[in-house]
Parts: C-alpha cells; sequence; structure tokens
C-alpha cells in the first residue's frame, strides 16, 4: 500500500518531525525506510473486521482525582536544567519581531 | 566475600549478621567496576563516594536492627529510570546534561528499603535497539565473549549483573529489552504484568508497552527483590492496584502436573540448533520433575513484529516530541529561528535509530495512513492478545527460546533495521499482549554464549513464574555459571 519514500516526502516527515536531516541521512534513509515499510505492509493483509482495536494490554478506564495541589513548587530546581531562562521564563529565538 | 558465588539471601544473611557491612560489600562491588568497566562499558555513571555514604547509612539501620530485604544491598540502575542528583542519560546524547531532579517510582522504592545505587547502567538510546550498539556512550561488550553484543535494550544491566559487578539491576521491557539480554548474557530476567510497576520517572519510549523489571543471578534472586517495586502508584495512569503479595514465599511449588505450553510457532525453523538443543533439554528437565507438555497454537505470533514496529514508533515519535532544547537537554548552539533551533537540537540530540523511529512513528500517524497503518496494528494487537489467552486454557505456562539464536557479533546485523528487529520475535507478543515474561539461562551453544529459555504467564502470574523457573534452577546450575569477563582476551 504504501508508495517507496522519495526525497521530498522524506523532508515532509522530517519537517513533522522537527528533525533537520543532513544530505547523507537523506540518502541513506529511503533504504532503511524501504524495509520497514515492507515489514509493515504485511499488516494490511490480516483480516480484521469487526475486531476492536487494543490501545492498551487491559481496557483500561483511566482514573479521576480530586483537584488538588500534590506537588511544592520546583521551578527554580527545573529551571536550573534548561540552556537559557530569564526571571523564572524559558528563553527561546524570538518569534514575533 | 565470594561474589561470584553468593545470592541476594545470603548477601542480607551476611550484613544481618554482621559478618560484613553495606560499606564493605558496596565498596568490594565498586572495585569491580573499577576493574572490569573499561572493558565491559556496563556502566555509565558511578559515583562511588555517593555510594558509599549511601551504604553508611544503611549500615546504621542495620545496626538498628531495622530493614527489609534489600536493606544495605547495592543495586545498579539502569540510565532510564530518573535518579535525583544523578545524570540520567537514557543512553542518548540529547539527555547528556540532565541530572533528574527527581526519583522515578522505582528509585524512590529502592531508596526507602534502603539499597544502595551502585551507578547507572548503559542501554540502547531511548531502549531503542537490541545490541546496546545504538548508546551514546558506546556498546557493552557481553562479558561470555567481548566481540559479542551483550543484547538490549537493558544491555548494561545484564552484563553487570552477568560479570557479577551487581547482584541486582533494574532494567525495562518494551519488546523484549529485559529477556533478550538476560539471555544473551546467561542471567535470570523478568519482565513482570504491564501495570505491575509504576512508569512514573521511567523516560518513557512506547507507553503502552514500558514495564520496568528486575534482572539477577537466580529466580529466588528476582523473587527476593520483587516486592520492592511492585505496588500501585496513582502517578501513572496505568498502574493496577492489587494485593501485596510474597514472592519469595510462593517460591517452593512442585512441578508435577504443571502443564507447559509449547506454542508451535517458537519452535519452527531460524532457531539456531545450538539453542534448539538446549531449550529441548531444559523441557526434558522439567519433564522429569513431572510437568507435561501440551502443544499449543499462537496463530498471529508472526505479526507480533509488524504490529510492534507501527505502534512503538508511533507511540515514541509522540513521547519524543518533548525534546525540544527549551526545558532541558541538548540545545544546537548555532541556529536561527525557533523551528530551526528545535529541529537543529533534534537532529544533533538524537542518534540514527531513534531518529529512524520518530520518523516512522510520524508517518504511521500521518494524514492517510493512520487507520491503514495505526489502527490496523492496533486491531492485530488484540488478535495477538486473544491468541495468548486462548493458549493459557490449557496451559498453566508457556515456554520456548527467548532468541532465535545466542548473542551476535557486533555489527553483524548490518545497515538493514528489519534484520535487528526480527530477532525479537518471540518476545516482541508478551508486551503486545501486557503478560509477564521471565529468560533464564538453560545452557551454552558450541560457541560457549548462554541459550536462554522464555517462560510466559497470564496476568499477574508472576509469582508462577517465579516458582516455575526456581524449580528449574533447583535441578541445574546453569544460572550460577560465571562468565570470564574478557579475562584471557
Amino acid at each position: 500500500m504504501s508508495d517507496s519514500l522519495n526525497e521530498s516526502s522524506l523532508r515532509h516527515l522530517a519537517r513533522l518531525a522537527c528533525i533537520e536531516l543532513s544530505a547523507e541521512e537523506l540518502d541513506r534513509l529511503p533504504a532503511r525506510f524501504h524495509s520497514i515499510l515492507g515489514l509493515i505492509d504485511r499488516l494490511q493483509q490480516v483480516d480484521t473486521q469487526g475486531v476492536k482495536p487494543l490501545a492498551q494490554s487491559f481496557d483500561l478506564t483511566l482514573r479521576l482525582r480530586d483537584d488538588e495541589i500534590t506537588t511544592r513548587d520546583q521551578r527554580a530546581q527545573f529551571q536550573s536544567l534548561a540552556p537559557e531562562v530569564a526571571d523564572g521564563l524559558y528563553l527561546v529565538p524570538r518569534v514575533i519581531e | 566475600m565470594n561474589l561470584d558465588d553468593t545470592s541476594l539471601r545470603m548477601l542480607c544473611a551476611g550484613l544481618r549478621e554482621r559478618t560484613f557491612s553495606s560499606e564493605e560489600l558496596t565498596q568490594a562491588y565498586l572495585q569491580r567496576i573499577e576493574q572490569y568497566n573499561t572493558r565491559l562499558g556496563c556502566f555509565i555513571t558511578v559515583d562511588p563516594e555517593r555510594s558509599l555514604s549511601q551504604a553508611r547509612a544503611a549500615d546504621i539501620r542495620l545496626a538498628r536492627g531495622e530493614g527489609g530485604p534489600l536493606l544495605g544491598i547495592p543495586v545498579a540502575h539502569k540510565d532510564i529510570f530518573c535518579t535525583e542528583g544523578w545524570l540520567t542519560t537514557c543512553g542518548s546524547r540529547m539527555l547528556s546534561n540532565f541530572v533528574a531532579p527527581y526519583d522515578a517510582h522505582v528509585i524512590q522504592r529502592f531508596k526507602e528499603a534502603g539499597s544502595v545505587i551502585l551507578g547507572k547502567t548503559n542501554m540502547d538510546e531511548f531502549a531503542m535497539g537490541s545490541s546496546n550498539e545504538t548508546s551514546f556512550y558506546g556498546p557493552v561488550h557481553n562479558p561470555w565473549q567481548l566481540t559479542h553484543v551483550p543484547g538490549g535494550s537493558s544491555g548494561g544491566s545484564a552484563a553487570a549483573v552477568a560479570a557479577r559487578l551487581a547482584p541486582l539491576a533494574t532494567a525495562t521491557d518494551t519488546g523484549g529489552s529485559i529477556r533478550q539480554p538476560a539471555a544473551f548474557c546467561g542471567i535470570s530476567g523478568l519482565k513482570p504484568t504491564y501495570g505491575r510497576v509504576s512508569r512514573y520517572g521511567m523516560i518513557a519510549f512506547a507507553s503502552s508497552l514500558d514495564q520496568g523489571g528486575l534482572m539477577a543471578p537466580s529466580a529466588a534472586d528476582l523473587a527476593w527483590s520483587l516486592g520492592t517495586l511492585t505496588g500501585f502508584d496513582e502517578r501513572d495512569a496505568t498502574s493496577v492496584a492489587r494485593p501485596e503479595e510474597d514472592f519469595g514465599a510462593q517460591l517452593e511449588h512442585s512441578l508435577e502436573g504443571l502443564r507447559i505450553g509449547l506454542p508451535r510457532q517458537y519452535f519452527g525453523s531460524g532457531i539456531a540448533p545450538g539453542v534448539a538443543q538446549a531449550v529441548e533439554e531444559a523441557l526434558r528437565v522439567y519433564e522429569s520433575r513431572g510437568a507435561r507438555l501440551v502443544e499449543v497454537d499462537l496463530p498471529h505470533s508472526e505479526l507480533s513484529v509488524p504490529v510492534y514496529y507501527v505502534l512503538a514508533p508511533a507511540e515514541a515519535s509522540s513521547n519524543l516530541s518533548r525534546y525540544d532544547g527549551v526545558r532541558y537537554g541538548w540545545r544546537a548552539s548555532q541556529y536561527g529561528d525557533l523551528n530551526e533551533m528545535i529541529a537543529r537540537s533534534r537532529a544533533e540530540g538524537f542518534g540514527a535509530e531513534v531518529k529512524l523511529r520518530i520518523l516512522t512513528g510520524a508517518y504511521v500517524l500521518s494524514q492517510g495512513y493512520y487507520d491503514a497503518y495505526y489502527l490496523q496494528a492496533q486491531r492485530v494487537r488484540r488478535l495477538i492478545q486473544q491468541d495468548f489467552l486462548q493458549a493459557f486454557e490449557q496451559c498453566d505456562v508457556l515456554m520456548g527460546p527467548t532468541t532465535p539464536s545466542t548473542a551476535f557479533r557486533f555489527g553483524d546485523k548490518g545497515s538493514d533495521p528489519v534484520q535487528m528487529y526480527l530477532s525479537d520475535i518471540f518476545t516482541i507478543g508478551v508486551n503486545l499482549a501486557g503478560l509477564p515474561g521471565m529468560s533464564i539461562p538453560v545452557g551454552f551453544d558450541g560457541q560457549g554464549l548462554p541459550v536462554g529459555l522464555q517462560l510466559i504467564g497470564p496476568h499477574f502470574s508472576e509469582a508462577r513464574l517465579l516458582a516455575v523457573a526456581h524449580g528449574y534452577q533447583q535441578a541445574t546450575d546453569w544460572h550460577a555459571r560465571v562468565p570470564g569477563r574478557g579475562e584471557q582476551a
């Protein structure tokens, strides 16, 4: 069902995944992809009419909890891990001129 | 103290009787790590001062007569578990500067038990791999033959336990990452039922499949420690509330009348002769102890690999979207706008296999393909689970080889990713169905490499699995064999 992946569709995927690909990767990846698509395309032959998808190994109902504050303020501790912060905010390149 | 020939029960007794202190025990393991880690590459981080100070704290508790089965016992932790104040890399450059600000549930439970953190073990990057070759921190070497892989993704934990650099290690299993390296390294490994062990603070790969577990030389060691990490945790939405169990107390259980199911599909062609032979011999041991062999059918098992390579990358592409170089982790040094900063940070921070899986995930989830791949894979996942549940109507436990071959050489799987993926054919189904599974050593092939027997049980049957494994280990001594650790090399 899948057409083999060309460079432009690979670029599109890389955009979706937010990963910059090098020329070497754009060259190397299609063959690997082709092999993976060959593997997963085998699923198309299975008759699954009437079978309910299984997302978790048990059909869990997610719990609700009371809306209470359970953690302390750890902003300073968490921000010590960030590449760039100021005044309690995370800094990124300007997006609005 | 003979660290090559000991058990957690013996170590615990030694600590209680003051034959040695936790500090002495920890020091002894740290010396071994110092001696062998350069050669084996099992640990990414060791911090002797910190370990020894934890050991001294344990000694104070021991002197007061306090504590449970793991008080003062040094434990190695897979570098996927957030460990407060310790570098926690998940095998990736992306997290090469990430000092975890909190403890994973598993780490917290081990700390409460008074065990000592011996170090953080090497692993395939973000647990994506079956050979430990994808780690940013270099490969782990199989202590039985350094030219061979230890398996993955928990290769560091497996090799550390096999080489007796740690008496116990934590690990995780998404598609076989506990059982396959346990098989390749000749040790015992347990992947519990999905939901048994909280995933809180365990760096996520594929959340509907990931499960924390343990590695040790013997099933008795696993039973000794399993109660420490199981139990309900409200911070994990898929954590299951169960009555507490004493796994150690249920270990001695006769094998008389045990019905062992042998899935036809696990004994077909493509099994290396050395593996097939060791597994056959193990089954004879079970028979001689009164177990009965029943042939069963898992008709969809061949589809487990394609299902997994839709679902796991899909979940991974979503989970790993959090690494954007903004709040923590790797940030590129050269970039123009925000999008370029993110795309370049991810390009530099992730290795080739991780990128391939994220892209695969993006592909199967993208418009036009979602129904055909993702939903179809989830439907086949249900068929695979139903196969197992039906099989358990005819037997108590399933057995077969953990892997089609023993450990392979570095680079042997070449550049085609599917060659590597197919080596997990027998382990993946267990994760898809959420079942508990084990691997125990049952001999060696002609090259002197260990062979693993996989044991699979119904949901929440860990106590039974451990007892079945223990029964075998009472009759054999494969689990007590210790590798050369490259000494002759």
